[in-house]
């Protein structure tokens, strides 16, 4: 029971330092939150439960990440937005069948608020990580989160990471 | 609503200068509708890929009409000249419900939840409760009948909306109108190969859908892809990668009435070229990527063709746009390959859907590849997420200014016609001339 909750308080504590990264701006920390394979996808809720494999965002390692990094900042033209995550209490799921000893599967949802200069705060991305962490020399990592989302369509741009 | 203000507004000759209230104008863009989206033209409604067996539908739509295309049973002997695709008005003949809200799935038959009228999947009413009446007892005694239809109501007459279907190489289009011509000659013969060439004897594969509200006028979208100007300027990893730019082998095609087009090109190495990347502030001389899989380009053997421009001669594009007015955009950008559709949302805004899509007989590498170049396409792309933000901005300038504003289209002179580059902005231009030419009618 202990350990169950010592492992809840420290994917919480992920989660809440990776929406930091983001609110914060500090995009070239994101990577640094990925084993160097690790993978990232935002992906529509229709093609996840259809199984069909198109993403918004499908990077496969944190050189790819970075790449994402180099175009959000330096070659994506947009308008400028804050992000504000909003992620709810983590759940950790039972391990599957071949999992690597030591690998944790959880979920967790969150609500994306994006605001824009002289704008109000509007409900931007909603949806849930489906994430696979695991535990290394520099703490927890993914080697994956998967962004589902629920919205619909989305407005307009996405740029920055979810 | 206020009434549509005639074109005798557009007073200058041509279209090479498009005025901001073609772009603003809600009465204006309710006679688009009319006479553009539900008139002569034949508008994108899905691939047959999406509803490969009977009675599988999905939701779309015809301008801001939602229809439902679906794939009806077909008798055997009737399967050489029947695809067997339907596209009718999700809209109920008896009190305009818009019953199906399922945004795809399989149905034997479609009933409005409302009354319970019933539908065949081409659209025919099937029944209806209590048509004939209900049968009871009069207070004399004597069996009656309360209620029913009037007994001339016509069943015929009383189904969906069914909209004319074309099929082609797994496109399907459809158009409220009887008067337009045949799919093929709509789309025109300077337009068919490069469809040709894409799609003609393959079988697709459904990778997925991104879509995306945008708050610009739909015709800036179909602009977008009819401006090559923009793509070496806008859009880095074009012009840094070679993907697009000026420097590049290029042609610029339309259809003999100007309002569908093809921009052809074959990309370079890309890097510096002083002609077209000096002062160019998207080119990044030193832009090397961290993991260049994102572009893991292959060529594909379909990718040349007989030129049918110029015969006996043989041409490898490594990218072609096509736009199809007034509702779809067909893309080949290397190995990523998809349908663009316009769905407009009053004047001022439109709903993109991209469906990406592979072949059936494609490796897992390459569905991989198309996969990974997918990032660069998209709401999220690397390069098309600036395009609607700045259609977003477009719009937001037009709003913002009176009567005598109006957009500059003259790169490469004020005519209208194909080129054999892509310093120009010919096929707005062209688009504009024919879209006159039906509003004004």
């Amino acid at each position: 029971m202990k350990e169950a909750l010592l492992l809840q308080l420290e994917l919480d504590r992920l989660n809440a330092d990776y929406a930091a990264a983001l609110d914060e701006r500090r995009f070239d920390d994101w990577p640094g939150f990925f084993l160097e394979d690790g993978h990232y996808i935002v992906q529509g809720r229709e093609n996840f439960d259809r199984g069909l494999p198109l993403a918004l965002i499908a990077l496969e390692s944190r050189g790819m990440m970075k790449d994402r990094v180099y175009g959000i900042t330096q070659t994506i033209f947009h308008r400028p937005y804050y992000t504000r995550h909003v992620v709810g209490a983590a759940r950790v799921l039972p391990s599957q069948e071949g999992d690597e000893p030591g690998l944790v599967r959880a979920q967790a949802n969150y609500a994306v608020f994006r605001t824009r200069p002289g704008d109000a705060s509007e409900v931007y991305n909603v949806g849930r990580y489906i994430d696979e962490i695991v535990r290394t020399d520099e703490g927890l990592k993914f080697r994956s989160r998967r962004c589902v989302y629920d919205s619909e369509m989305v407005l307009n741009s996405l740029i920055y990471p979810i | 609503m206020n009434a549509p203000e005639p074109l005798s507004r557009w007073a200058q000759p041509g279209s090479s200068r498009v005025p901001f209230w073609a772009y603003t104008d809600p009465g204006l863009y309710q006679r688009e509708l009319e006479r553009i989206f539900y008139g002569p033209h034949w508008c994108y409604v899905g691939l047959e890929v999406e509803i490969p067996r009977t009675g599988d539908y999905k939701l779309s739509w015809v301008g801001e009409r939602q229809v439902i295309m679906v794939r009806d049973r077909v008798a055997p002997r009737d399967r050489g000249t029947d695809h067997g695709i339907r596209v009718v008005e999700n809209r109920c003949a008896h009190r305009g419900v818009r019953f199906c809200q399922q945004p795809h799935g399989n149905a034997r038959s479609f009933v409005c939840p409302y009354h319970q009228w019933t539908y065949k999947l081409d659209g025919d009413l099937a029944g209806l409760p209590f048509k004939d009446g209900v049968k009871a007892v009069a207070e004399d005694g004597s069996p009656c009948v309360q209620g029913g239809m009037p007994a001339d109501f016509d069943m015929k007459a009383h189904g969906l909306t069914k909209l004319r279907v074309e099929v082609l190489h797994g496109l399907v289009f459809a158009t409220f109108s009887e008067a337009a011509e045949p799919l093929r000659d709509y789309l025109g013969p300077d337009v068919m190969p490069w469809l040709d060439r894409i799609f003609q004897g393959r079988q697709l594969a459904l990778l997925g859908y991104n879509r995306q509200r945008i708050p610009g006028n739909w015709k800036l979208m179909m602009e977008n892809i009819k401006d090559p100007y923009h793509p070496g300027l806008l859009h880095t990893w074009f012009v840094t990668f070679g993907l697009w730019r000026a420097d590049q082998k290029s042609r610029m095609v339309m259809d003999k009435h100007g309002r569908h087009a093809v921009m052809i090109s074959r990309r370079n190495d890309g890097g510096e070229n002083k002609v077209v990347t000096e002062g160019v502030t998207s080119f990044k001389a030193n832009m090397v990527l961290n993991d260049d899989r994102l572009l893991d380009v292959v060529p594909e053997p379909w990718w040349k063709v007989a030129d049918p421009a110029n015969p006996g001669t043989e041409i490898m594009p490594t990218v072609t746009m096509i736009t199809l007015f007034p509702s779809v955009i067909v893309q080949q950008q290397v190995n990523s390959l998809s349908t663009r559709h316009i769905v407009p949302r009053g004047e001022g805004g439109f709903d993109f859907v991209w469906t990406h899509f592979g072949f059936a007989d494609d490796t897992p590498e390459m569905t991989r590849r198309r996969l990974r170049q997918a990032n660069l396409f998209g709401p999220a792309g690397f390069v098309s997420a600036d395009d609607g933000e700045v259609i977003e901005f477009s719009q937001d300038g037009f709003r913002q200014w009176g009567e005598e504003g109006q957009t500059i289209c003259e790169l490469g002179g004020t005519g209208t016609g194909g080129t054999e580059h892509m310093v120009t902005e010919t096929l707005i231009r062209s688009m504009y001339a024919y879209w006159r030419k039906v509003m004004d009618a």
